[in-house]
């Protein structure tokens, strides 16, 4: 049985029917540029602070840009049956979930690179570590497609995905170290913001991009591994417990 | 010799079910249900709606987990690793699960990529089924613009894109028009001559009786009869039927026929109509002098052969008329 076949073909479908249909690309540049503009605006600072916000932004733009397609191409083929056909097929479940997922993890990644390219226009990026921020984006990309996915299969309707989406998203947003440093909030929102996986990949864009992350590299992509792995994992037991009744 | 004319089928079981349970909260969907079928056999699985056919059909192919029970398919232990066997299944649900957003063709070539078949292979392949069940001019068009006729079609020919050696059919004909369900009952008749395992699920008994070679009865989760549709048939034929259309009769002269013939079971079999039933032939002029006495015409009168309706009656104890309620809410597909 050659998996591969089965794997490229599910993606390739995702993005042919999903991903790259107008509305979604417009989707994947708009939003960058729209978290861009506003981040600028509201800093009112010289050109110099793209810098600053670019991290945020960027992650912004992986966590939207990924959460919202897995309610699509997971919750929905659920409710119209179509589902069933990749769960009768004889692709291991964690190869046929991963197939799923890749989609939304390489739409993540060009979400995050719209904002990096805007600001190669603006200032000077020649301090960036790139090796650095590579390995971030796509573990950033990651760490939210899993958490789309396990939002995606943990409820029935493409509405509920959504509004549980937002239940994760937007307090992630604020705890994160995007607005407000995790060291100035208070003591027990510092708790919560470090059980994000969101806080682990701000800090090394940080790192990546300014040079200014609070966490040692090797602990923030330990943590961040861990939580791709534990969702993932739990993902894929709903499935099992929730699908395969 | 079988419903569908195929040579006897050699006693190799295929698919081995052994005490299959299947509770969903506090009803019981399969109550420990045993059964074989045989390589290269068409076997047939009926049951009004709600018995536990789709249940048993999504056990067997993974879609769904049993409570107790053991299931063994092409000698692969598939009870706790249901996808042991996928690859040597193919399935055609009771409803299309393919994708409405991809042409006919996309399709095709998509299951059967989700078998690892090579891109070369697949087109042709989808060529050759879409061509088989009359699709190639739809081919293009996207799946959701298809008739109900062309969907079926098309899920059945998913179905087979990687050449099953056992194949699924869940109530195939439901829905569909009678032509298309006359063309999709001769495609499971070439299937079955070709050689491929089918289990049928259909709550349309005749159309059990026609393709089948075995057949279950399930009633209520429970499995109450399984055996060849000669072997079924076998202590009907002894039995002497006759329908008579009698305008104006009803259960009283239903009841006054039968008493004053001895030996002659009688019931209604629908409006205007009587059900005769004897163990020796049944004399006509008799009847036709009674009924005329009572001032009751006799517009027609014809002998009944035993039917697969008139077994199914007998074991389940249920009556036809609330699968015959279904087919027609179900629209469509008769014989």
């Amino acid at each position: 049985m050659k998996y591969w076949i089965a794997f490229w073909n599910i993606l390739l479908k995702d993005m042919r029917t999903y991903y790259l249909k107008p509305p979604n690309i417009s989707w994947g540049l708009i939003f960058p540029i729209s978290w861009a503009g506003m981040f600028f605006i509201r800093s009112g600072s010289s050109l110099e602070s793209v810098l600053s916000i670019l991290p945020g932004v960027m992650a912004v733009s992986i966590l939207f840009g990924t959460t919202s397609m897995l309610a699509v191409t997971v919750t929905f083929e659920k409710k119209n049956r179509s589902f069933d056909r990749l769960l009768l097929s004889p692709i291991p479940l964690w190869l046929l979930m991963l197939a799923k997922t890749s989609g939304a993890i390489l739409f993540g990644i060009l979400n995050a690179f719209v904002p990096v390219v805007m600001a190669a226009f603006l200032t000077d990026l020649s301090a960036v570590d790139w090796s650095l921020l590579v390995p971030t984006v796509i573990l950033i990309a990651l760490a939210s497609t899993f958490l789309g996915l396990f939002i995606a299969v943990s409820v029935s309707e493409v509405f509920e995905a959504q509004t549980f989406s937002n239940f994760f998203r937007f307090p992630m947003i604020f705890l994160c170290g995007l607005f407000i440093p995790v060291a100035s909030l208070p003591i027990y929102l510092q708790t919560l913001s470090y059980l994000l996986p969101l806080t682990y990949g701000v800090d090394l864009l940080h790192g990546a991009i300014r040079g200014a992350n609070a966490l040692a590299f090797p602990l923030s992509f330990g943590l961040i591994s861990l939580f791709c792995t534990a969702l993932f994992l739990v993902s894929l037991r709903n499935v099992y417990r929730r699908w395969i009744l | 010799m079988t419903g569908s004319n195929q040579p006897a089928i050699p006693f190799t079981p295929i698919i081995l079910v052994e005490g299959l349970a299947k509770n969903y909260e506090q009803v019981t969907a399969l109550a420990g249900i045993s059964f074989d079928v045989r390589r290269g056999e068409l076997f047939g699985f009926l049951g009004p709606n709600g018995a536990g056919k789709t249940t048993t059909i999504n056990i067997l192919t993974g879609l769904a987990r049993a409570d107790a029970g053991s299931i063994v398919i092409d000698s692969q232990d598939c009870t706790h690793h249901p996808k042991a066997a996928q690859h040597l299944i193919g399935i055609v649900p009771d409803e299309s699960n393919l994708y409405p957003e991809l042409t006919g063709f996309d399709n095709l070539c998509f299951c059967a990529a989700l078998y690892g078949i090579k891109k070369e292979e697949r087109t042709k392949r989808a060529r050759e089924l879409l061509d088989v069940f009359g699709l190639t001019e739809a081919a293009g068009r996207i799946f959701a613009g298809y008739s109900k006729g062309m969907k079926r079609k098309l899920t059945i020919a998913a179905g087979l894109i990687h050449k099953p050696s056992i194949l699924f059919l869940d109530e195939p004909t439901t829905g569909v028009d009678v032509a298309s369900a006359r063309q999709i009952r001769q495609l499971i008749q070439d299937l079955h001559g070709n050689g491929t395992t089918i289990f049928l699920t259909t709550h349309y008994i005749e159309e059990a009786e026609r393709l089948c070679d075995r057949i279950a009865f399930i009633v209520g989760g429970r499995i109450v009869l399984v055996d060849s549709v000669a072997h079924l048939l076998q202590p009907l034929k002894k039995q002497h039927g006759l329908l008579m259309t009698v305008p104006g009769s009803d259960q009283q002269l239903a009841d006054q026929v039968a008493e004053v013939f001895p030996g002659l079971q009688v019931r209604m079999a629908g409006r205007d109509q009587l059900h005769l039933e004897a163990k020796s032939p049944i004399p006509l002029a008799p009847l036709v002098s009674f009924l005329a006495q009572r001032s009751r015409e006799v517009l027609e009168a014809r002998g009944l052969r035993p039917s697969l309706e008139d077994v199914f009656v007998r074991v389940t104890g249920l009556q036809t008329d609330m699968m015959k309620k279904e087919k027609e809410k179900s629209g469509g597909g008769g014989l």
